[in-house]
């Protein structure tokens, strides 16, 4: 077989495994929150499928695959249609970039961990955040429903509005590890991770996480007080589920980033390197799980805010912070205080 | 010359990037136009990638799609007509002479200035560090990149002025030129 061939064959089976294991990731995400927050409020959960509720999700799934699907007449079938998979798609790529692990051997076939280690990773991921917002925009405007209309405009604003901090959060790990690939900036963390150097930016860029995945304290797309459903109200069967799975797989996906530029990624100051490779999955699994936690324990604990105090919070405070964080970064990488490690 | 996969994708951008753009000109639905500009927008971010330039793609996604086109299905969005079905009205002859005054300027540019169509050369493996370097470089991009965001500055300022709504209303910035 030629290298190209080689090449292709590899690149599949690790694309189909990452989709594969957000969709999985997707259904057990779910299952976690119920189980979590249920206990956070002292109920029980769901418990009655399969042991401590494990088949609940498979069951969820049966139930959405069968519903009926209903769409609005006065609808645009097209973008209708299309919305859902415009949502789930940036979902399901984001995570090409990150390292999963190291160099492993598989059946004597060197490969390493993770589907394409590219020089600009972190701007690619900046990039296709920056499109997840058009599937709920298109929801929104395809529903021809005004309040499904309302939620999708809102979920634009806080998007664009939370991106701009976003972006200059990620600098200060980009800056320390002088590189914008993935690996390079978890390489740099071998000794101290980014979230001890960095904490505001670290802080910054799990909160603009959290507005970007439209996770509570930032849901206010789908303030059901004020606008239903938001931008899903008219959606049902697969196509609703289908937003349900983007923004989980959404959760799961910023989690591994949130990971790898400030939490080392998959190494764990050489325990990664035990069981020939395979325990840096392994302690990234743990990372990713830990911050999906924390999700839904914010969640539990914070009310949800007010429309123009979310914009004011966004623009007021967390975009000056990141950039004067950015800005003390560079001086202070310049002047050699705290070190680079290029 | 023989076929390789290359050939193929560079024909499926081009595909992208020109049925794109003859969309965006032929769809009487704003929303569709928008979208068709954001499938164009994409196509040429695929040409970045074949020319070896995953920076300027990177940036042309983030720009163009995630910036500029959410702004422009916004801008549509909040017109008066956002879920009615009546087309704008056209203005075909006048978009063509533009676009064919574009193509010929900027082609007369290509053909004089940078000695025509010239194959790719090899990438250097440092790019990113070179664009950067260049860009604080007084002797390459210094100069044009902080006029440039002099410029943007200005534009930000004007912007957020003109949508203050704390200034009296008979002030004459306000019936200022929205196009910032």
């Amino acid at each position: 077989m030629s290298d190209f061939v080689i090449f292709l064959i590899d690149a599949a089976v690790k694309a189909v495994l990452i989709i594969v294991g957000l969709v999985l990731g997707f259904a057990y995400t779910t299952w976690l929150e119920r189980r979590f927050i249920a206990r956070l409020q002292s109920r029980v959960g769901p418990n009655r499928a399969g042991p401590a509720g494990l088949l609940q999700p498979w069951a969820d799934a049966l139930k959405l695959f069968f519903k009926e699907d209903i769409m609005p007449t006065d609808a645009d079938r097209i973008i209708y249609t299309l919305a859902p998979a415009v949502t789930s798609v940036p979902a399901l790529i984001v995570l090409g970039v990150v390292p999963f692990g190291g160099q492993i051997s598989l059946f004597g076939y060197q490969t390493t961990l993770g589907l394409a280690d590219i020089n600009v990773g972190v701007l690619y991921i900046v990039a296709v955040t920056s499109i997840a917002v058009y599937g709920v925009v298109l929801a929104g405007w395809a529903s021809s429903n005004k309040y499904a209309m309302m939620g999708g405009l809102r979920a634009t604003a806080q998007m664009i509005s939370y991106e701009l901090a976003m972006g200059l959060a990620i600098l200060a790990p980009v800056m320390m590890a002088a590189s914008m690939s993935m690996s390079d900036i978890i390489d740099a963390q071998q000794n101290i991770w980014f979230v001890f150097l960095q904490p505001i930016a670290a802080v910054i860029f799990y909160i603009t996480i959290l507005a970007e995945t439209n996770r509570s304290p930032f849901d206010l797309p789908e303030a059901e007080q004020e606008l239903v459903a938001g931008y899903h109200t008219e959606y049902s069967g697969m196509k609703f589920a289908s937003f349900f799975m983007a923004e989980y797989m959404k959760m799961i996906a910023v989690s591994a980033i949130f990971s790898a530029l400030f939490l080392g990624g998959y190494r764990f100051f050489g325990l990664e390197n035990l069981l020939g490779g395979w325990m840096g999955p392994i302690i990234l699994f743990v990372k990713i799980v830990a911050s999906l936690a924390f999700m839904v324990w914010i969640r539990a604990t914070l009310p949800r805010f007010r429309y123009d105090k979310l914009m004011a919070f966004g623009w007021k405070v967390l975009l000056p912070l990141s950039l004067a964080n950015a800005v003390v970064t560079a001086v202070l990488i310049v002047l050699d205080i705290i070190p680079s490690f290029a | 010359m023989s076929l390789t996969p290359l050939h193929a994708i560079f024909a499926l951008m081009s595909l992208f990037t020109v049925g794109g753009a003859v969309g965006v000109v032929l769809n009487r639905n704003l929303i569709y136009a928008a979208m068709y500009l954001v499938l164009s927008l994409f196509g040429i971010a695929g040409l970045f990638i074949l020319l070896e330039a995953p920076f300027l793609a990177a940036v042309q996604i983030l720009v163009y799609v995630g910036a500029i086109s959410v702004l422009i299905t916004i801008t549509v969005m909040v017109t008066r007509c956002v879920f009615c079905k009546e087309p704008p009205p056209r203005q075909l002859t006048l978009v063509a002479v533009m676009a064919a005054l574009v193509m010929v300027t900027l082609g007369f540019v290509i053909m004089t200035r940078f000695g025509g169509l010239t194959p790719a050369a090899d990438v250097p493996a440092d790019s990113i560090e070179q664009l950067g370097v260049a860009f604080v470089n007084p002797q390459a991009y210094l100069v044009p990149f902080e006029v440039a965001s002099i410029l943007l500055l200005g534009a930000l300022i004007g912007a957020i002025f003109i949508a203050r709504d704390d200034l009296p209303r008979d002030e004459e910035a306000v019936g200022g030129d929205d196009h910032a």
